[in-house]
């Protein structure tokens, strides 16, 4: 029935056309994806762009009420245990039991599957083998996330769905949990990883889809993304507030026929310039702020980033503010 | 396809594990009814060894009768002048009887209370011994009574019967509850676990502390407050497990759909605290109106205690009980059922 799932041949995740609704909220419209074996796709999006939605659709928590998933050559609908045997999942939240031990949590999710892992070695592949005998409760916030990837690495999965796997932790755990990631992506398996971080999307994944409103709006590696603005750098400056009411708006179309300024972003008193000659429109730039007397807090350049991808696309950050 | 055996025994391991870590848990389930049998074992001593405790209306004549009852060791009397103090007194529980004496005593007593009419018979007694010349033999029939008639033998039945479906009711609900608050039921939903595993793990290891709570209360009871066991070890054995496995079935269906702990708490008192009133714990259910006895009969807790009741103070055998092991697995099967049908795993 689903000719998505017919191909053993067939990249580990596809999905065409998904469609999922709470109500009136279309969700996720219409997204197709697919998942090269080996690499890592990327669900690069702001809060409530469908990113989690998805994911629970390709890992089977919920059924789409449109289009068609291929996990592994199979379907949902025909095959979900022998899915389920074969694939690991970390959710956006998970609270293990406080008073259970590490070893004890990675044992009871390694007896739901009939092949896998020895517990030394998890605990050897997500860097707990000291923790093994500490309850969960006393776990930092980096050790809890590692021990849920252990729970997803537990049956030596092919395709690992990973939904927001570093949030809200500090530099060092983040970096801890890509090492794991990359790990098992460099051991041939396929992850798919949504995230609201550009630096963790440019970090690990192969291949990006950015979303927003449910919507796909731009795909491809994370350096072709960028290349898709055509820009050199960014030029970023923010207005002077002098104690006399807001700033003056500056004019956007004379700003945007500076030679090599190829685009003009504003938010408040933020002018994001997208350039192809950098030096050519720091000096133009200085010399039209000059003539008009207008002071700035700063100028900054940088290289373009998924983020001004994101900015020139929909006009907002991927991170409110 | 390979067997569940793996992921039951561990998933039951868990259940224990975690309980066993959990210090209050093992309070409510052992310590508490001990604690409880004992309190009520002394508020309701059944022991008619102890004397009365009468008041007399101590006026000229009643010096003669005060002394009568006072020379008796079965009395322990007191003089009162205030005869309205005497009759509030007596109505809550102070005194055993008031004798108001006269030509003819009186002897006024609550005779629902079995102290009341202990202490009444005890007066009587020493009335007519002291009155008639010849006193008339069946005036000594009041003896103490034999076990099984005490208050505490009574108890002992209901309270295993409400232990085991409060600790069935709440560590079941709770633990739902719990795990489904923590995502990690949703988190067991993307793993091959089978769903009717998780469900069996929980009557697995409620049968284990069944066996252990049966063990401690039971025993407790027997060597401290010597509660008769007349009946059969086996059909005692096979009541707990029903017990258990309707019990199970009720925590199951009750926290089927709730979210929080705060809202299985509501559903779980909401559901037992009927049950608690109605069964006969602490009171036969005879006293309530006999046309809603057959709705009474038909709760999971009153066949339950029943049958405990007749097994171990009346030794009933397996025939007499049919009806309650077919209440009891009803429950069981109904609840389960229902339970796994309406589940809501995330």
């Amino acid at each position: 029935m689903s000719s998505l799932a017919d191909t053993s041949a067939s990249p580990p995740i596809v999905a065409r056309g998904l469609v999922a609704r709470y109500g009136e909220l279309v969700a996720v419209d219409g997204i197709d994806l697919e998942a090269r074996a080996g690499t890592c796709l990327g669900l690069l999006g702001p809060n409530g762009a469908g990113k989690t939605t998805t994911i629970e659709i390709l890992e089977g928590l919920r059924p789409p009420q449109g289009g068609e998933v291929s996990i592994l050559g199979l379907s949902w609908q025909e095959s979900a245990r022998k899915i389920r045997h074969r694939i690991g999942v970390l959710l956006q939240q998970t609270d293990f039991q406080d008073r259970l031990q590490v070893r004890e949590t990675l044992r009871l999710f390694r007896s739901f599957y009939d092949r896998g892992r020895d517990i030394d070695d998890v605990l050897a592949l997500v860097g707990l083998q000291d923790k093994k005998g500490a309850r969960v409760m006393t776990l930092s916030g980096g050790q809890k996330q590692r021990l849920a990837v252990g729970c997803a690495l537990v049956s030596e999965p092919e395709v690992l769905f990973l939904d927001e796997p570093t949030s809200g932790l500090d530099p060092q755990a983040r970096r801890r949990v890509w090492e794991i990631v990359e790990e098992f992506k460099a051991g041939g398996g396929t992850v798919l990883l949504t995230t609201h971080y550009m630096d963790e999307a440019e970090k690990l994944a192969d291949d990006l889809i950015i979303l927003d409103h449910g919507k796909v709006i731009a795909t491809g590696s994370p350096s072709r993304i960028i290349r898709t603005l055509e820009a050199e750098s960014i030029v970023e400056f923010t207005l002077a507030i002098d104690g006399e009411g807001p700033a003056p708006a500056l004019e956007k179309d004379a700003l945007r026929a500076l030679d090599g300024v190829r685009d003009i972003h504003v938010l408040g008193e933020v002018y994001t310039l997208t350039v192809t000659d950098t030096r050519g429109v720091l000096s133009g730039l200085l010399s039209f702020l000059e003539e008009r007397r207008i002071l700035t807090e700063d100028i900054r350049t940088h290289r373009p980033t998924l983020e001004d991808v994101f900015v020139a696309l929909t006009g907002k950050h991927l991170r409110d503010e | 396809m390979s067997s569940p055996l793996r992921e039951i025994r561990e998933l039951t391991r868990v259940r224990i594990t975690l309980m066993l870590r959990e210090p209050e848990a093992i309070f409510w389930m052992l310590i508490f009814p001990v604690i409880l049998a004992l309190i009520l074992s002394l508020a309701f001593s059944g022991d008619r060894t102890q004397p009365s405790r009468v008041a007399v209306l101590a006026g000229e004549e009643g010096d003669e009768l005060a002394a009568m009852l006072e020379a008796d060791d079965g009395i322990e009397l007191v003089r009162l002048s205030d005869e309205s103090k005497a009759e509030r007194k007596l109505l809550r529980g102070s005194y055993d009887a008031v004798v108001i004496p006269g030509e003819i005593p009186e002897v006024r007593y609550d005779p629902e209370r079995p102290e009341g009419a202990t202490a009444k018979l005890r007066v009587e007694a020493i009335w007519q011994k002291a009155t008639s010349p010849t006193p008339l033999p069946e005036m000594r029939t009041e003896t103490r009574k034999e076990t099984g008639e005490r208050y505490i033998d009574f108890f002992f039945p209901g309270l295993l019967g409400m232990n085991l479906m409060g600790t069935g009711v709440w560590g079941v609900g709770f633990a739902i509850v719990d795990t489904r608050r923590r995502k990690l039921l949703k988190r067991m939903m993307v793993t091959p676990m089978r769903r009717s595993s998780f469900l069996f793990s929980f009557l697995a290891s409620r049968t284990v502390f069944m066996v252990i709570e049966v063990a401690v209360i039971l025993g407790f009871g027997l060597l401290v407050f010597g509660v008769p066991f007349q009946g059969s070890a086996l059909l005692f054995s096979l009541f707990c497990l029903l017990g258990t496995l309707s019990f199970t079935g009720l925590g199951l269906l009750l926290a089927s759909r709730v979210k929080t702990i705060e809202g299985i708490s509501g559903v779980a008192n909401a559901a037992l605290l009927p049950m608690w009133l109605l069964s006969g714990i602490f009171f036969s259910y005879e006293r309530f109106p006999e046309v809603i006895h057959p709705v009474i009969r038909c709760l999971p807790l009153t066949a339950m205690n029943d049958a405990l009741r007749a097994i171990m103070l009346d030794g009933t055998t397996m025939l007499e009980l049919l009806p309650e092991v077919g209440i009891l697995a009803l429950w069981g099967a109904v609840t389960f059922l229902v339970a796994v049908r309406i589940f809501r795993w995330e």
